[in-house]
């Protein structure tokens, strides 16, 4: 494994395995009465968030508690960053502290990258602005792989705001990875600029796709671009590129639905498709746990890289 | 296996070195299991609530041709499962993050049972320290024994086997190989020679070729 974690981009075929397969062992942790181990005793780990973000925080928390480790968390808001803290004068406090490992979640594409250079322990991108969150991505393909047994050839569908998300560029790039085919499916408007060079196919029409997916991922679409004009109005959006109980019916018999949350049902999502049997949405969540687990593991529990 | 003995990355790779000489044929192993099962019924007076589980990779084989062995002889079923002590282990600092082996624990769990814990070969001592901390998250047993194929001393703790299939004392500059046909293929133990202490090699490098000892 590499020292940092900053990008799905960057994952080889065998880690990004190798992450999954260290998760698939770990998940059976949560059925034993005592969901703790002592690996990373003693070692610190600091969530150092820069924007809000409760459930991605709380799951990287759980994760490092269940190895033992100990940890701190450094939220923005009331912090000395409000008081005009460079990032640099922040990493090198943590420094001070003896960090471990790092988790940073920042609306700025590239901070992880920066603190990388900056400190000596190992850095887990958690989010950096529309960029990167490689845990997400990692924290599906474990889910698409314990419920359909493969992601070789997968056909995966990711549907909405491609243009603002870091869960659908990062999930693009670890499934071209590990060999599965991803179509992105949005209006014109929310595709990113050079989207035509990414590992992946593209479609406007929601309906053509659905009936050659195994795995459809509603990506939210975030209530501050619904005002700014990528799309007429929600109901136009909603209409097109919805996901409710008739589209689902299109999908194969075995295919799944996933959402990275949080979700805003009856925009991107129909709540009865939320709710159904095929949806792996809570699934995710749990999935979340166990795969943090497996990367911070892999990243702080052997001898320094 | 030892604390130096046990990486995954072992599996599946051919005998130490050239000068490797078999100890235990196919036959030997058979004998030596069938031996254990029989002591391990003698010893719990039927194996009534005994719970064997290996240790991952080649304890959790033997494990299965254990309760095996102990299912034909009492006629019922001796649960059998798999304990990974990767995350207990005291060495986990001296080398690269390393991949995990499965836990398995039979459905009738381990609280109240006798639990034999099945490993190829015992050596410092420390993979089965590892194994008691692992048992402790996992249940309360009411007693804890070791059954292991080969016991080669140099031990680093005060761990002793309850079964062992066969002595055989080394040196240091020895490493113990035990292969099984499940993963190598064939059934043999191998003693041959390794460079230099194996312990110590894998406490400066994380020399691969050293492993299996």
């Amino acid at each position: 494994m590499k020292r940092d974690l900053l990008s799905a981009g960057e994952l080889s075929r065998d880690e990004a395995v190798l992450i999954l397969d260290t998760a698939e062992e770990l998940a059976g942790l949560t059925e034993r009465p005592i969901k703790k181990l002592p690996t990373l005793r003693g070692r610190t780990v600091v969530n150092l968030f820069f924007e809000d973000s409760t459930r991605t925080r709380i799951s990287f928390e759980a994760a490092a508690k269940r190895l033992s480790a100990d940890v701190l968390n450094f939220s923005a808001k009331g912090s000395s960053v409000s008081k005009g803290e460079s990032l640099k004068d922040t990493a090198l406090t943590l420094e001070a502290m003896g960090a471990d490992g790092v988790v940073i979640r920042h609306s700025a594409s590239g901070a992880p990258h920066r603190l990388a250079t900056w400190v000596r322990g190992s850095v887990i991108n958690a989010g950096d602005g529309a960029h990167e969150h490689p845990t997400q991505a990692l924290l599906d393909a474990f889910t698409m792989r314990r419920h359909l047994g493969r992601l070789e050839g997968l056909r995966v569908t990711i549907v909405g705001d491609v243009l603002h998300s870091r869960v659908a560029r990062s999930n693009v790039l670890l499934l071209s990875t590990l060999a599965a085919e991803t179509t992105l499916v949005a209006p014109p408007t929310l595709l990113p600029v050079a989207v035509e060079t990414w590992p992946c196919a593209v479609s406007y029409d929601l309906d053509s796709v659905l009936p050659k997916t195994d795995v459809v991922m509603m990506l939210r679409v975030q209530a501050e671009r619904m005002n700014a004009s990528y799309f007429p109005t929600v109901r136009e959006y909603s209409r097109r590129y919805r996901l409710d109980a008739a589209r689902m019916a299109q999908l194969p018999d075995d295919a799944i639905v996933m959402h990275p949350g949080p979700m805003n049902r009856g925009v991107e999502i129909a709540a009865e498709v939320a709710d159904s049997a095929r949806s792996t949405i809570v699934e995710q969540v749990a999935n979340g746990v166990t795969v943090r687990m497996a990367v911070l593991y892999l990243l702080l529990g052997g001898a320094k890289a | 296996m030892t604390a130096a003995s046990r990486p995954v990355a072992s599996e599946g790779r051919d005998a130490p070195a050239t000068s490797a000489r078999t100890i235990l044929d196919a036959a030997d192993i058979r004998r030596a299991l069938t031996r254990i099962a029989h002591e391990i019924l003698e010893r719990t007076k039927g194996g009534h609530d005994v719970v064997v589980l290996g240790i991952p990779t080649r304890g959790v084989n033997l494990a299965q041709r254990l309760a095996a062995r102990l299912t034909e002889v009492e006629d019922r079923p001796i649960p059998v499962g798999s304990l990974d002590v990767t995350m207990y282990r005291d060495d986990l600092r001296l080398r690269p993050a390393r991949a995990l082996g499965r836990t398995e624990v039979p459905r009738e769990g381990i609280d109240g049972r006798v639990v034999v814990l099945v490993d190829d070969v015992l050596f410092s001592g420390r993979t089965v320290r590892a194994a008691l901390d692992a048992l402790g998250d996992l249940g309360r047993p009411r007693a804890v024994q070791l059954a292991v194929l080969i016991d080669r001393g140099h031990r680093d703790l005060p761990i002793r086997a309850d079964y062992v299939g066969k002595n055989i004392p080394t040196s240091l500059r020895e490493v113990v190989k035990v292969l099984v046909t499940e993963v190598d293929g064939r059934d043999a133990v191998l003693l041959g020679q390794a460079g230099a202490d194996p312990r110590h090699t894998h406490r400066i490098s994380s020399d691969e070729s050293e492993e299996g000892a």
